[in-house]
């Protein structure tokens, strides 16, 4: 597998903000590589200095060995690049759309028809090549847009954001069938997305974008074990009760540093009533190491009822909240907690 | 910003439509082109030689969406009824003129163009003050109108140049503006030919078609104009309206100014020597010409009445001797001839300014 987008301490500002700051990253061919971030990340801007819609600062880039800022066009030829929120000239057919870019690619007209009939068919708007694309749904056009971007047979796709604006059954519907198109052709993808959960399904390896730089990159798993390498594990237990010799008991298990019982999240008014009552406390235990066999043998020899006993994962939604909900302002103070 | 890398601007004008395409390819094939990547022409020509080039295929799809268009239609018939409607009131004091000048025939037909029985204004008169008009409405949301629709960034993704775009745009606009003044013109002589019964001279027919290519220049300058200001603005209601406010500066407001300035400046008639007075002269009028509208004008009347001998003040001795016959083509043509080249300097500035605009903005998405 050779590596086809090389990204070399990339650099670039505008007037006074960093934009993308000493980004490296390698994309290797066939893989579907997802860039995501928060709004205002630098993920579109990284795109477009990829193909030379933009002149970086500093640092290089290589895309199918080309160097996109002197030789924008041969990189064109060879890389399909979908816009956030893209768009069509309205008053013409969907494929009339197609047969436009085809001749900007300087594909013959014959070719291009049968080709952009087949790829609206493979997006599933054959029954709508031959209406005008106003009348197109937002879900409608990005697959429009995908139909488009593949036109010119292109080595590497690159989707800017692809799924903003769509309901969730066209988004999964959108993903797969970006998966498929990457499997079937051998395609590679790089696509940018604010909305991680989603993404992530397809995607072969992510880089999380903040501020301008890469985090972290690599598989889900892998990314939360380097982001969250210095945080304890969290251990949710149920309990009927929690009495102060349990307490004790628990804490004196090997790693285990702290106790929390969250505050119930009910009014007062309904903790009175007795049915509520019985519902099992929830206990919060935070770990250096894994223990949850000995907090489920201490528990049941005190004899409590242990309802349920959950590791908790750090999972997409940590690093989501962690890194993405806020937007901005959440990535300036994990900045200061990270270099602090 | 990053496609610096393109051939100079006649380079890129040079290839109007797919009919030049040939000597677009050998204009490229030429020395003139070393700032080309390397490689990159030579490979789309060996692969399909017959394909039209970008600059080609964007120029015929902005033909295509200027005359589907409303705007289009709507303009063309403003043009059209003021047209006919000037022809209609030549013809009511065609007669009379004819008449009155005790059978000199001399010109009739371009007397179609230039005289009116005061209800309306001439052909020219009306040419003048609605091109603009046609030209900033077919211009001044020509970039930012793509941006907005999102269609730009998609178009810019493509292996095409970046000031392709551009140039198609320009190129586009001015082909559908050249065709309609043209056929306009050319109907209204050959209305005027059928009615009057006196088939127009060589020279005649030379004066008009000058005359329309002066006019196509003129409309040229707004349409840069406005592409300027759509590259410029984010909105189209804002590019519109400054094409609009320069056109209505131009049309009304720099004539008021001028005045005012001639009352500051001019001589006093006790003390002044025919030199003061001559200076003070030509200045005004050079003032004065620094608006198109101005150019335009005395283009076009020199053009089209070829009793016009010069435009600016002349002395006694010059004048004496002098024999009052109309100009030949050539003489009227060498005396508007600054007028034609400031009028085409003045649309290349503009075009150079939206040019190089183009070049250094970024292409986003829609924001």
């Amino acid at each position: 597998m050779d590596t086809v987008i090389d990204i070399q301490e990339l650099t670039k500002s505008y007037h006074d903000t960093r934009a993308v700051d000493r980004l490296s990253l390698q994309i290797k061919r066939g893989e579907i590589f997802g860039l995501l971030g928060p709004n205002g990340a630098g993920k579109s801007t990284t795109i477009l200095m990829l193909l030379g819609l933009s002149e970086p600062d500093s640092g290089s880039i290589s895309v199918l060995g080309i160097n996109p800022t002197r030789e924008p066009i041969p990189v064109k030829r060879r890389v399909g690049y979908l816009p956030d929120d893209v768009g069509f000239y309205e008053d013409r057919t969907g494929l009339e759309n197609l047969m436009l870019t085809a001749r900007l690619n300087r594909i013959p007209d014959n070719q291009a028809r049968e080709r952009a009939l087949e790829l609206l068919e493979q997006v599933g708007l054959t029954h709508a090549a031959h209406k005008k694309t106003g009348a197109y749904s937002r879900g409608m056009r990005q697959r429009l847009g995908l139909a488009d971007v593949l036109m010119k047979s292109p080595e590497i796709i690159i989707l800017d954001e692809p799924t903003l604006g769509i309901d969730p059954t066209g988004m999964e519907e959108l993903l797969r069938l970006i998966r498929k198109l990457s499997r079937e052709q051998g395609l590679t993808v790089l696509l940018s997305s604010h909305q991680l959960h989603q993404v992530q399904q397809i995607c072969d390896r992510v880089g999380l974008f903040v501020r301008g730089r890469l985090l972290a990159e690599g598989d889900v798993g892998s990314l939360s074990r380097t982001l969250f390498a210095d945080d304890p594990i969290m251990i949710t237990a149920e309990l009927d009760e929690l009495v102060p010799e349990l307490r004790d008991a628990i804490g004196s298990i090997p790693g285990v540093h702290q106790i929390e019982v969250p505050p119930a999240k009910s009014g007062p008014a309904e903790s009175n009533d007795t049915l509520t009552r019985d519902l099992p406390i929830k206990v919060l235990i935070r770990a250096d190491r894994d223990c949850s066999p000995e907090i489920a043998r201490t528990v049941v020899n005190a004899g409590v009822r242990l309802f349920s006993l959950n590791r908790q994962q750090h999972g997409l939604d940590e690093i989501y909240h962690r890194y993405f909900a806020g937007g901005e302002e959440h990535g300036r103070t994990n900045d200061a907690k990270h270099t602090g | 910003m990053a496609e610096r890398t393109t051939p100079s601007i006649p380079a890129k004008l040079a290839g109007v439509g797919r009919r030049l395409q040939a000597l677009f390819e050998s204009r490229e094939k030429g020395p003139a082109k070393p700032t080309r990547a390397p490689g990159e022409t030579a490979v789309e020509k060996s692969s399909h030689p017959s394909m039209p080039s970008a600059f080609g295929v964007l120029v015929r799809k902005e033909i295509a969406d200027h005359i589907r268009s409303w705007r289009f239609i709507l303009l063309l018939g403003i043009i059209a009824l003021t047209c006919v409607a000037s022809l209609y009131t030549a013809m009511n004091s065609i007669r009379e003129a004819l008449g009155s000048e005790n059978g000199v025939h001399d010109f009739v037909i371009l007397k179609l163009f230039t005289i009116s029985d005061g209800t309306l204004p001439t052909f020219i008169g009306f040419v003048g003050f609605l091109g603009p008009l046609l030209g900033i409405g077919m211009g001044f949301d020509a970039i930012n109108s793509e941006r907005n629709k999102g269609t730009l960034s998609r178009i810019m993704a493509q292996p095409i140049h970046r000031d392709d775009l551009l140039n198609a745009k320009f190129a586009a606009s001015l082909i559908v503006i050249s065709f309609m003044f043209i056929t306009l013109g050319l109907l209204t002589m050959a209305l005027g030919t059928l009615i009057i019964g006196i088939p127009p001279t060589l020279e005649e027919f030379l004066r008009i078609i000058s005359f329309l290519v002066v006019t196509i220049c003129y409309v040229g300058f707004w349409l840069n104009l406005s592409i300027t200001f759509s590259v410029r603005f984010r909105q189209p209601a804002t590019s519109a309206l400054s094409s609009i406010a320069v056109w209505l500066f131009f049309s009304f407001f720099f004539d008021m100014i001028l005045q005012l300035l001639s009352r500051g400046l001019a001589p006093s008639t006790a003390s002044a020597t025919v030199q003061d007075v001559m200076s003070y002269q030509n200045l005004m009028l050079w003032l004065g010409r620094l608006s198109p509208y101005t150019l335009f004008n005395e283009a076009t009347t020199t053009l089209l009445m070829p009793s016009i001998r010069n435009l600016g003040p002349l002395t006694q001795e010059q004048v004496y001797g002098a024999i009052a016959s109309p100009l030949p083509f050539g003489q009227s043509l060498l005396l508007v001839w600054p007028q034609i080249i400031g009028l085409a300097a003045a649309t290349l500035i503009c075009f150079a300014i939206s040019y190089v605009l183009f070049l250094r903005q970024e292409i986003r998405g829609r924001s």
